[in-house]
């Protein structure tokens, strides 16, 4: 039988603590150092998705920084705030780009960035995080795709409300071979996004 | 005493962590849908191989027999994170694709199992070139079952390659066949499986032809 004393758990004990302590210490300065550059990168991306959906002659605001934070809303199938970017000419209200959920995909929630131009008609729909199909529901990553694109200036009345479907279902917009979920959760993501927009326009711009 | 000569054949080859030891499958089998993503696995696993081989031989002396695994699982889950947040501020691009994975390497078995069952009982040189050489040939391994799934499942090479080498590496990208439609059974997990399986059987018969031919022909001396 082994016996360990009680003088070599206490050595051993302050060993594992001296080891918990000089890892912590080596995270906290990597994460310190690191922080700015993490956020910068964050930022980035974030307009370089932005600036995607909205040229950047058409404002002059810093968009990532003009935001308004939405309650949970069944249309934009968020269960949990989220945030709008403003974007604006000389003051006055260009565009609005929300980040919806379409929560039925085939495989979970598809994460989507929907810029709604003022006057009702969509500047451009992109998917940000998904995890659909390779190969099939993929496609509607513009990297795999022009899909996406086919939103571009569409708005409630073009098409109607029965055109806001997959051919397949009688609608306007394409599915793809082999794959119908997917981009009917995207198509009736956008229109209840649209729909939002519609209800909600007076407060997104209020402030 | 091992030699670098036998270390380096026994990490890329005979006692390979995919191939033979089948270590680290869960991160193998789940990024190497494409060449790019194979390598960058890689590389990160790579480094975490080298970094934790040579803080746990450095400490080798100190460590209490009793502590060892937590104190080796509390060094390789930090140079983990460290590894991460540097690929977040320095590679942001990679990190995108990669970044799910990267946690993921703090449970892939292969590097505990280098740390206790090589690193704490030798030098710091042997250590981290046993760390250098488990990874390489843990990084090939996951290339080659990358650029096979990727060839077979899109019909391409070297795709994204800008992800990780910058925009100039766009050439890289090698497309065979515009129409190829793809063949998605390489890409879903199930290509994974059957991709590794051709790969292990491809380096057992390798492993036993040449000694056939050796035993057959000529028994010679053995060479060092």
């Amino acid at each position: 039988m082994i016996t360990i004393s009680r003088r070599q758990i206490l050595i051993s004990g302050i060993f594992l603590w001296l080891f918990a302590v000089a890892g912590t210490t080596l995270v906290t300065l990597t994460e310190y150092s690191s922080r700015e550059a993490i956020i910068e990168n964050e930022r980035q991306l974030l307009l370089r998705n932005l600036y995607a959906l909205l040229p950047r002659d058409k404002l002059d605001n810093d968009i990532a920084e003009d935001i308004l934070e939405l309650p949970a809303s069944p249309l934009l199938g968020t269960d949990t705030a989220s945030i709008v970017y403003r974007a604006r000419l000389a003051g006055e209200p260009v565009a609005a780009i929300f980040n919806s959920i379409a929560p039925n995909g085939y495989s979970g929630k598809i994460h989507l960035l929907v810029g709604v131009y003022d006057t009702g008609k969509l500047a451009g729909v992109r998917v940000v995080k998904h995890a659909e199909t390779p190969g099939l529901g993929e496609a509607v990553e513009i990297r795999k795709s022009p899909w996406i694109k086919s939103f571009d200036g569409k708005s409630l009345t073009n098409p109607g409300p029965s055109g806001w479907q997959v051919k397949r279902d009688g609608g306007e917009f394409d599915q793809f071979t082999g794959a119908t979920i997917t981009p009917r959760a995207v198509v009736s993501a956008v229109r209840n996004t649209l729909l939002y927009y519609q209800q909600n326009v007076d407060m997104i711009f209020k402030q | 005493m091992t030699t670098s000569r036998e270390i380096s054949r026994d990490g890329l080859w005979g006692n390979n962590v995919a191939l033979v030891q089948l270590l680290g499958l869960c991160p193998l089998l789940a990024v190497t849908s494409t060449v790019v993503n194979g390598i960058g696995l890689g590389i990160a696993t790579l480094i975490t191989l080298v970094l934790s081989n040579t803080i746990v031989s450095l400490i080798r002396g100190f460590v209490r027999k009793e502590v060892r695994l937590p104190v080796f699982v509390l060094i390789i889950a930090s140079v983990v994170t460290i590894i991460e947040l540097s690929m977040q501020a320095l590679f942001y691009d990679l990190y995108l694709v990669l970044g799910i994975f990267i946690p993921l390497i703090v449970t892939n078995c292969a590097i505990i199992g280098r740390a206790e069952g090589f690193a704490s009982r030798n030098p710091v040189g042997p250590a981290a070139l046993d760390g250098l050489m488990m990874g390489l040939g843990f990084l090939v391994v996951l290339a080659l079952l990358g650029a096979l799934r990727e060839i077979i499942g899109f019909g391409t090479l070297f795709a994204n390659a800008e992800l990780m080498f910058g925009d100039g590496a766009q050439t890289l990208t090698i497309e065979f066949n515009k129409d190829y439609p793809g063949f998605l059974l390489a890409v879903l997990p199930p290509g994974a499986f059957f991709g590794l399986a051709v790969l292990i059987v491809a380096k057992n018969w390798l492993d036993l032809r040449p000694r056939e031919k050796q035993e057959i022909i000529e028994p010679a001396p053995e060479t060092a």
